[in-house]
Parts: C-alpha cells; structure tokens; sequence
C-alpha cells in the first residue's frame, strides 16, 4: 500500500532541486559502520488470511483462564454497548479537538467525562485524562511540588503501600527534576500507613504526601487521619484512589477536616479490558486553587454569541503549545478512546450500578478470603478491612503453587515475594464481581490440592469437590 | 503610542517600577505590555517574604491570549502583594500603573534602580519592537 504520496517523478524532481543523486546519497555522511544493516529478523510479509490465522493461534495460547489477579488492574463486566459505541467513527479518533466548531461531540464527551471523574472523586475539577494511573501519579507529584507555595520543599512522603510499579515510574519520571521520594514503611500487623508513625517527620519540609486508597494491599488506609496529617505540616494531600472503589468509599475531596487537594489513578476499571497492560488510562482532578498547576487538556462548557451552550478547550495558557517550556507539563494529549469508553460505562451503569459492582467485589472478596483462609496452609496476613484484594501467605514457595494453578486454567493471584520479600510466601489475590461462587470453590480445591502435595502432613480430607465433573477433577 | 509615565522606572521586559517614600518600590507591568496580552483572566503573584535576584521570574500575567511571565526588575524582598488581583485581574487592563500594580519589594540595593531604563528609554525599547 503505498503511505509515501510521492510519485518517482516528484522524488527525481526534489532530488534535482536540490543536486542530491539518490535519496541513499542523502544519508552520506552517516558513517557506515552506523548504518543499519536492513531488518534481518523482520520476516517476509503474510496475507491477511495467514496473519488472521496466526493470531487467532497466538490468541488461543493465552486460553480463557479465571483470574483472581488485581494489582493495579482488574477484570470488571463491561457491558456490551460500551465498546459499540466507543469504536464508532466518531469517537474512534483519538485527536485533540483544538477545532471546536468541528469537534462538539468529543469536546462534550470529554467534558461528561471530567464532570463524572470529578463527582465521583469529590474534586472541583477534572482533566481530559492521562495515560495510565502511574504516570498520574507522577504528575500528581510534579504538580505538588509547584503548587505548594508554603514548601520550598521538592520531597515527597510515598509510602510503600503504592504499587511498586508506580513507584517505580514515578522515580523515573520526577528525579532529574531534583525530585526526592521519602519512603513510608507500613505497619507489619494492618499493612498500613499507621498515622501515628508519620510524627518524626514533623517538623521536616516535604511538599506532598501521597495517600493510596485502597492501598497496594487492598487494604484501606485511614485516609482522614493522613490528610489532616499532611495539612497541618504544610503538605499537600495525594489521594491515589481505585475509581470503582470510590463508589462505595468516601471521596479523596471529602478526605478529613479539607480533603485532599489532588486526586489520581487508573481509570482500566471503568471499561478497559485486561489487554496485556494496555491501553488503559489514567485521570486526575483538584481543587479549583490549584487548577492552574494541573496538567492535561481540560475542556469547558460555556455559552457562543448566541448564548447557545457549547464546549472548547480552557485554561490552554498551562499548556506546552502556550507556554513553551513553562508549560505545567509536557502532557498534552489523552486517552481519548480508553476516556470515552469510560463515559460510556459510567453513564451504562450508572453510580447505583457502580456501587453494585463495588459491593459485589468487596463481597466476593470477602468469600474468597474466608475459603481460602480455611485451607491448611493459608492465612490471612493484614487484620485491616480490605476492599476487593488481599494478601494472603501460603506454606509452599509462591511462584511453585501459582504455576500448578496455571495448569489449571487459573491464574492464582501476584507474587509479592519480587517487591515485598519481607511478607515471606505472600499472594495478593482479587475477586472482582465477575467470579461466581463456583470460580471461588474451583480455585480453593485446586489450591488445596496443590498446598497439600508440596506439605509434608497428610493430605487434608475435609474438602471434597462439590461436583467434579465441572471443574475438572 | 501608549502611556508612558515619566515619574517611573522601567525595564526591557515591560514591567514598571516606582519609589515609595518607605524607600520599597513597587512593581506592574506597563500599558503597553496589557495592550499586548489583551484582557487579563489570572495573575499568579509572588509570595511575600520571598527574596527574588534581578530578573528572576516571580509573577505570571494569564490573558484570553496568552501566558507571560513577569520578572524582578531589581533584586530584593518581596514586601506585599496585590490580592485584588486575584479576583479581579482585570484591574492590571484597566489601570496599570495604579490598581493594576503586581507586587511591592524592598530592594537589597537601592542604587540598582537608577541602573533601569527612564521613560524615553523605555518609549525607545516601544518603538523599536514596532518596527
């Protein structure tokens, strides 16, 4: 297919003008030896009927496993009509409406968006969406350290609690800037920040303190306490939050005596599928204060000559194409496809059909834990509520039990050994709503089973397989 | 050609500067410079108690149009800023060598404002940019 819209003779014609003999003569001073030799691994083309065929191959190898895997993302139902209507023509482009008198129907998308974003984090306003949750987070950080006029501070209090991924991305992202994450250990016996533990840092000057909820753990954090903290030593809040648990847990706006003053996260529960760990998307919304410093496109509603309602994109003069390299950050796009499937999610199942699917989650959980928790070899190991994951010990070697599962069909949870190695043998399992009470009893046999092999007591009788030809045994 | 007081101070880079009797100085940008920018939504202003150096950038003037930023004509203290503004950044088209000041600083160096353009100096950096 040709993409190149010139023509030979336009080519001999650009080359004449300006005396070059071959395009290849172009590239002459580019010593040889730093020339690629041509793409050896690159196979020859196929036809689309054997790279169909092929994929659909790769794409059976994966197999429809039943996953108790959150860890920053999660396998939520997304109705049928979301993707319907996200990937018709006139949302499934994801450039930025600069034209409002050509793009109303993205600009209004995206401001539903920002206003669902902002009343179910409780903040004044919402960005058009960032990339992912960690790169957020990241700029949630950025933006702290600009924003609080009372820190000269450029340190930021980041507990362990955070999805190490996202600490990670963070580092990479905020430390040329001169940027210092101050680790938070969490309590061994909660798996939380203990309030209290936060007094040898007062005093200090730290420009933000960041608040996951729930945390990496799935443990909830006591986000009031932390948010006062954080105020009364000049801080800035970062509510780091899961979106689908905020229909059911109060708000980062409504955090404490104030509430926090930046909110962000991944946005892949709101209608992204699991998909290889992306695309998904991140959001982030603040106080009005504090607009001026957010990064991101944010689209306004406001009136035409006529005083008809339309929409267009504000507060531009923070953004790179404005302000040059004293633009708030060098994020301009967003997610526009990932951002417009959410909408139409949030608007499909509503805030009582989001709260319905924070609550089933939370309960699944909770009957996940209990099962599992009544296997010999299994325990509990946080004693604070959860939200819809847990972290759980097992006597055998975590990576060996997650493969036999895997043999299975289930994938049995992540392994905190790599980032937590402290917590011994620790899994962090999830059960969203979408695994039955089946799924639940699958997996505890299995575990079961597998526990019992690798211990050196006699296998455990008490559970028997309720109906063994449905799962298999 | 716009409004150029003879009684101030001023710089390459459009702000104005006039000596109070205290011996601070206070600092705005010029009727030009709001001509430019056109109609004023935002003015982020400089905390007081900050020490800023001669042409650090302390303030940032937001139009309809553009973001610009305002810089420390000398060095010195910031001593007061114009919180009307916040609310009301309009005042800095409206009347910008009055209401519309920015920020007051107590100079570290007193003689660092005789070192800034008068006012045909400055009427000259105008023309110049015309041209």
């Amino acid at each position: 297919m040709p993409f190149i819209p010139h023509t030979e003779d336009d080519v001999k014609a650009m080359l004449a003008a300006i005396g070059a003999d071959s395009i290849e003569a172009l590239f002459d001073e580019i010593p040889a030896e730093l020339r690629a030799r041509g793409l050896e691994n690159v196979p020859a083309g196929m036809t689309e009927m054997a790279i169909g065929r092929l994929m659909q191959q790769r794409a059976a190898q994966d197999g429809q496993p039943l996953c108790f895997i959150g860890a920053g993302a999660y396998e939520h139902h997304i109705p049928a009509l979301v993707w319907e209507i996200a990937t018709r023509g006139e949302f499934y482009t994801a450039y930025t409406p600069y034209q409002a008198e050509a793009s109303q129907g993205t600009l209004q998308l995206i401001y539903e968006f920002q206003s669902m974003i902002a009343g179910l984090t409780g903040m004044d306003v919402a960005n058009a969406s960032l990339y992912d949750g960690a790169s957020a987070l990241a700029e949630a950080v950025l933006m702290a350290v600009r924003a609080n006029r009372k820190s000269k501070s450029k340190r930021i209090l980041m507990p362990a609690t955070v999805h190490p991924d996202y600490r990670k991305v963070v580092h990479t992202i905020v430390h040329n800037q001169g940027i210092e994450l101050v680790e938070l250990p969490y309590c061994t016996e909660g798996g939380n920040i203990l309030p209290e533990s936060l007094a040898r840092f007062e005093g200090e000057d730290f420009a933000a303190l960041v608040i996951p909820q729930p945390n990496f753990f799935g443990v909830l954090e006591e986000v009031d306490a932390l948010t006062d903290w954080a105020h009364a030593n000049g801080m800035l809040a970062i509510g780091l939050v899961n979106p689908t648990a905020l229909a059911l847990l109060s708000p980062p706006g409504e955090w404490g005596g104030k509430g926090a003053d930046i909110a962000c996260g991944d946005g892949q529960p709101l209608g992204s599928p699991l998909a290889s760990g992306g695309p998904y998307f991140g959001f982030m919304g603040c106080k009005q204060e504090h607009v001026r410093q957010m990064p991101g496109r944010i689209v306004g509603r406001t009136v035409d000559l006529d005083g008809k309602r339309g929409f267009t994109l504000t507060l531009q003069a923070r953004e790179q194409h404005i302000r040059r390299a004293k633009a708030t950050s060098n994020i301009c796009s967003n997610q526009g496809l990932m951002a417009a499937a959410a909408t139409i999610y949030m608007a499909s199942v509503g805030a009582g059909g989001l709260e319905r699917v924070a609550a089933a989650s939370h309960a699944n959980t909770r009957a996940l834990i209990e099962r599992l928790t009544a296997i010999d070899g299994v325990e509990l190991v946080f004693n604070r509520p959860v939200f819809h994951e847990a972290v759980l010990r097992i006597t055998p070697p975590v990576g060996e039990v997650l493969r036999a599962l895997a043999v299975q069909d289930i994938l049995g949870g992540y392994d905190l050994g790599k980032d937590y190695p402290e917590l011994g043998n620790a899994l962090l399992v999830c059960a969203t709503e979408t695994r039955s009470a089946d799924d639940i009893e699958c997996y505890a046999q299995n575990l079961e089973r597998i526990i019992s092999r690798r211990s050196d007591k006699p296998v455990c009788t008490k559970l028997k397989p309720q109906d063994p030809a449905k799962h298999g045994f | 050609m716009s409004n150029v007081p003879a009684e101030l101070k001023y710089t390459k880079s459009h702000e104005w500067v006039r000596r109070e009797a205290d011996g601070s100085v206070t600092v705005g940008i010029t009727e030009h410079a709001q001509e430019l920018l056109g109609d004023m939504v935002f003015v982020e202003l400089p905390e007081v108690g900050r020490q800023l150096a001669a042409e650090e950038d302390c303030a940032v003037v937001e139009s309809v149009k553009a973001a610009s930023d305002v810089y420390a004509p000398i060095a010195g203290e910031v001593t007061e800023a114009n919180s009307a503004l916040e609310d009301s950044p309009e005042i800095v088209n409206q009347n910008p060598y009055g209401d519309g000041w920015l920020f007051r600083m107590q100079p570290a160096d007193a003689a660092e404002i005789d070192g800034l353009l008068d006012a045909a100096g400055y009427a000259a950096v105008v023309a110049e940019e015309a041209h």
